[in-house]
């Protein structure tokens, strides 16, 4: 027995071929071992988010369950240090302490898959880089990431960044790895900002569905200086026994009675502050023109709790396809999606959520060419079981493509990383 | 400063001359050309001036086509290539080779489109910072990034640096304020990543060519988000007897829960500096100086400043002005912009480091630069965006001096490896470029260093584009022993190393 199998003898493999390191001395070894034998092999944390991107054949997986603690948390430095596969509820529950939060908030997709909440860990958020409603005005995880520690395809230790936020010392690896969905690194140590939390928060609900009175108010928001945190728009579901009506039982709040469409906005900070931009969104909005009503913060909470779990879309059997486009080209969509399919859209007119039924797999296709016309891209989150892959999960030009390629060669030179989870030949 | 190792010639470059400089003709407008020796001169050096290297030509294309073909033809005739923004950079990163084409994008200065409605403009990389904002201003937005700079440093050259600023704590770097970027790759190809949408879907190329300081690619376009002023922009201005008193309180402002727009400190060698040189009105018995900087709505602003004179009144400030008007704000700054210039006239030749630390470590790292001023015997002032951590300790020295070079060199790195000590690392906005090369060893090791020439190396395949910056060529990690050399093959073979 070689050196190396010794010491990986000594890692914990279950009958399905599943290893579970306990370090990164581990990892590393292990990955060493998996290249030398030229062996394929599947990143898993918890695999709360595991249904997103195509399937992976290997037959090894890697667990990077044991990988889990908090390494270093200071407040007053604004950042957490944690190994890569810890829970997001236990960062949460740690950050909560000090008032603190991760701004970008994150998605809980338990909800679309298993109609209950599975938060995952830090590392599986890394690598899916899909951050919540706050993203147009704070940022996705990609800018909250201050560094990393892991193993790449060869079974190297590296690491890039910090845990200081001005940085500009040799490439921005953190954001490379951000997004990749397990196919350049194997996570072990994640650095991320964090920030303090806002005391309070309103939600302003707007009822109304015309479109183009919803594509002015967004762009109004954009335009204001209330520092709005938060503008989604619901629209009614649409009358098909193919699409679960659930909207009002996942919003039902005392203050929100209106059945039909409505647009919602966030406020956050102190009494007064909150006051403030009420009143100045009142001017901006022209509300009092408007049906309204305001969300106190025990509702405002949860509300946009919901919507970052998408809720709306609990258990789904259909695709559901994530869009994202420049905000102004968002009535062509709307006008393209009408009452036909199940959708909302957050970000301030740029991000849908879209709902496509089973049996009409082509639409697919047909919004993913919209989506390319408008200058946007679309990511299938989840498939249904009669998905025919007609079209592929993630978009890519061919140019992006080669350089990716290039890319995953420089860490991970025989694909042993999640091959082919995102694009065929990566 | 002392003498530079740079990449080896390649005398078949310079051998072929004439028939380079025949083909650039070609491929642009000939007077788009520049290989005279008057004509190149004033592209020697770029900002770090004590550095200068005449280029084997200067070309200036005018649009995307004529840099993919420039790049097209050196590639294929091996002809290293150094990109050149407004030539600000405070690192060498733009610092020309004998055998290099000099690529300057100053031809690229006009905004392609102003766009309002998705909140971004998209601009040839030469336009300025401040242009940016000059654009939008008369309907009150803004782009956020402001190095001290702006005035003069090109959008391309921010990106290429992930340029930060003073309200970078608050708002971001470039690479949080950019939405897409054209580059072009040394083989020539065109590639476009992101648009006028947020985040990208894939391997994010803009996150990794944002800082790679003109080693990846060509940038030829960029798409900036563009940010609504905020509704009230206050500032105070507060004195501190002790660097320890002022440190604490900057670190208890964040540690409180407020996330200043922007916040800097200077010390009595800086402040009395200003103060000559602008007149800013700083209190001069205050050992240190901090200025808080404050945005948001009215009552917001207010309820902060109100926090923040609690804190300071907690730490011992001597004296604390808060700004009445707009006026008044900027007179604050006045000093704190001038900073650079002031030290200018205090003596013959100032370097500026760029490290950054954890906040809480500010006193202890003033302290640390305190004591090797008086160990170096050069004098020192330092100004520091304490919001983020980032020192700019500017020493002052006479650089027709030799020895007092050496030992400013020598300083300068002490003050680096103290930030990378105290938990930091070497620059926090102004690069690695030649100037900070040598010292990648102090943040990593060389199998992270590996990792990131293996991109370099997967992405400009010959070493051509910008060589011999950010990466070590002395590689004291080699010196040491721990050189990896994985699988007998070594990257870059022809880089020299001792």
């Amino acid at each position: 027995m070689s050196t190396e199998m010794k010491k990986n003898s000594q890692i914990f493999q279950d009958s399905n071929n599943t290893y579970y390191p306990e370090d990164e001395l581990q990892v590393s070894n292990l990955v060493q071992e998996l290249y030398k034998k030229n062996q394929p092999t599947e990143i898993i944390g918890t695999g709360s988010k595991n249904f997103i991107g195509n399937n992976i054949q290997s037959a090894k997986k890697l667990s990077m369950s044991k990988l889990s603690g908090v390494i270093e948390y200071l407040p007053e430095e604004l950042y957490i240090k944690v190994k890569a596969n810890t829970p997001l509820e236990l960062v949460e529950k740690e950050l909560e302490k000090n008032n603190q939060e991760l701004a970008f908030e994150p998605i809980d997709f338990g909800f679309i898959e298993n109609g209950k909440s599975n938060k995952g860990t830090i590392a599986g958020h890394l690598a899916c880089n899909f951050a919540g409603s706050r993203r147009f005005k704070v940022g996705s995880l990609r800018d909250h990431i201050l560094g990393f520690r892991g193993v790449n395809g060869k079974g190297d230790i590296i690491k890039s960044g910090g845990t200081v936020v001005k940085n500009v010392t040799g490439y921005d690896l953190s954001k490379l790895v951000t997004g990749s969905f397990g196919t350049l690194v194997a996570l072990t140590e994640i650095t991320l900002k964090v920030l303090p939390k806002k005391k309070l928060s309103n939600t302003i609900t707007i009822h109304t569905d015309d479109k183009k009175l919803v594509k002015n108010l967004f762009d109004k928001i954009s335009s204001s200086s209330s520092e709005v945190s938060g503008a989604v728009y619901i629209p009614e579901e649409p009358k098909d026994e193919n699409y679960d009506q659930n909207k009002e039982m996942v919003f039902k709040f005392n203050d929100l009675k209106y059945k039909g469409s409505f647009l919602a906005l966030r406020i956050e900070g102190d009494k007064i502050s909150i006051d403030e931009k009420l009143k100045a969104l009142t001017n901006e909005l022209e509300l009092s023109k408007l049906n309204t009503t305001v969300l106190d913060v025990h509702q405002s909470t949860p509300f946009w709790k919901k919507i970052n779990n998408l809720e709306i879309f609990k258990s789904t059997k259909n695709n559901l396809l994530r869009v994202v486009v420049p905000p102004s080209k968002g009535p062509k969509l709307m006008q393209f999606l009408g009452n036909k399919y199940k959708y909302y859209i957050d970000w301030c007119g740029s991000l849908y959520w879209i709902e496509v039924q089973s049996k009409k797999n082509s639409k697919v296709s047909d919004i993913k060419k919209l989506t390319k016309e408008l200058g946007g891209y679309l990511t299938i989150i989840k498939t249904s079981d009669e998905y025919d892959y007609e079209e592929t999960i993630f978009t890519v030009d061919d140019i992006r493509l080669l350089i990716s390629e290039k890319i995953k060669k420089s860490f991970d030179p025989k694909r042993i990383f999640n091959p082919g989870k995102m694009y065929r030949g990566i | 400063m002392s003498e530079l190792v740079l990449p080896k010639i390649d005398k078949a470059t310079i051998n072929k001359k004439e028939y380079i400089f025949k083909n650039l003709a070609k491929i642009i407008n000939p007077e788009n050309v520049l290989s005279h020796a008057d004509d190149i001169k004033p592209y020697e050096t770029d900002a770090l001036a004590a550095y200068t290297q005449t280029p084997l030509a200067v070309v200036m294309p005018e649009n995307t086509e004529e840099v993919s073909n420039i790049l097209k033809f050196c590639h294929k005739e091996n002809i290293k290539v150094v990109p050149r923004g407004a030539g600000t950079g405070l690192s060498g990163g733009a610092l020309p080779l004998n055998d290099a084409i000099l690529l300057s994008l100053g031809k690229f200065n006009k905004i392609i489109e102003i766009d309002f409605e998705n909140k971004c403009v998209v601009t040839q990389p030469g336009v300025t910072n401040l242009g940016i904002t000059h654009a939008v201003q008369h309907k009150n937005f803004y782009y956020a990034p402001d190095p001290s700079s702006q005035l003069a440093c090109s959008i391309g050259g921010n990106v290429a640096e992930n340029s930060g600023g003073v309200h970078s704590l608050k708002y971001g770097t470039t690479t949080n304020n950019i939405l897409g970027v054209e580059m072009v790759m040394m083989d020539g190809t065109v590639c476009r990543v992101g648009g006028k949408t947020l985040d990208q879907e894939g391997y994010d190329l803009m996150g990794l060519i944002c800082g790679s300081e003109g080693l990846l690619g060509v940038i030829t376009e960029v798409t900036v988000k563009i940010l609504k002023n905020p509704q009230v922009v206050k500032a105070a201005l507060i004195g501190f007897p002790t660097i320890e008193e002022g440190g604490n309180a900057a670190s208890e402002i964040i540690s409180s829960g407020i996330v200043p727009a922007g916040m800097e400190i200077m010390d009595k060698a800086l402040i009395e500096a200003t103060d000559n040189f602008s007149k800013a009105g700083y209190p001069r018995d205050a050992e240190l100086l901090l200025i808080v900087e404050l945005d948001g709505t009215e009552s917001e602003v207010d309820e902060l400043l109100k926090q923040v004179r609690s804190i300071c009144e907690k730490n011992n400030c001597s004296s604390l002005k808060l700004s009445k008007n707009e006026k008044e704000r900027l007179s604050f700054w006045a000093g704190r912009k001038a900073a650079f210039p002031a030290c200018g006239a205090m003596a013959p030749d100032y370097y500026c480091m760029d490290g950054s630390i954890p906040r809480g470590k500010l006193a202890e790292a003033l302290l640390e630069i305190k004591r090797l001023s008086e160990k170096y015997k050069l004098p020192v002032a330092n100004c520091f965006h304490a919001g983020d951590g980032n020192l700019h300790p500017l020493i002052m020295f006479d650089g027709s001096d030799k020895e007092q070079l050496r030992k400013t060199e020598e300083f300068g790195a002490e003050i680096l490896k103290t930030c990378v000590r105290l938990g930091g690392v070497i620059t926090g906005e102004h690069g690695v470029g030649v100037e900070k090369r040598e010292l990648m060893c102090e943040m990593f090791n060389n199998t992270d260093i590996q990792q990131q020439l293996d991109i370099k190396k997967s992405l400009d395949e010959k070493n051509l584009l910008n060589p011999g910056k950010v990466y070590p060529i002395l590689r004291k990690c080699a010196e040491e022993g721990r050189v990896h050399v994985h699988r007998n093959e070594e990257k870059f073979p022809d880089l020299p190393r001792f």
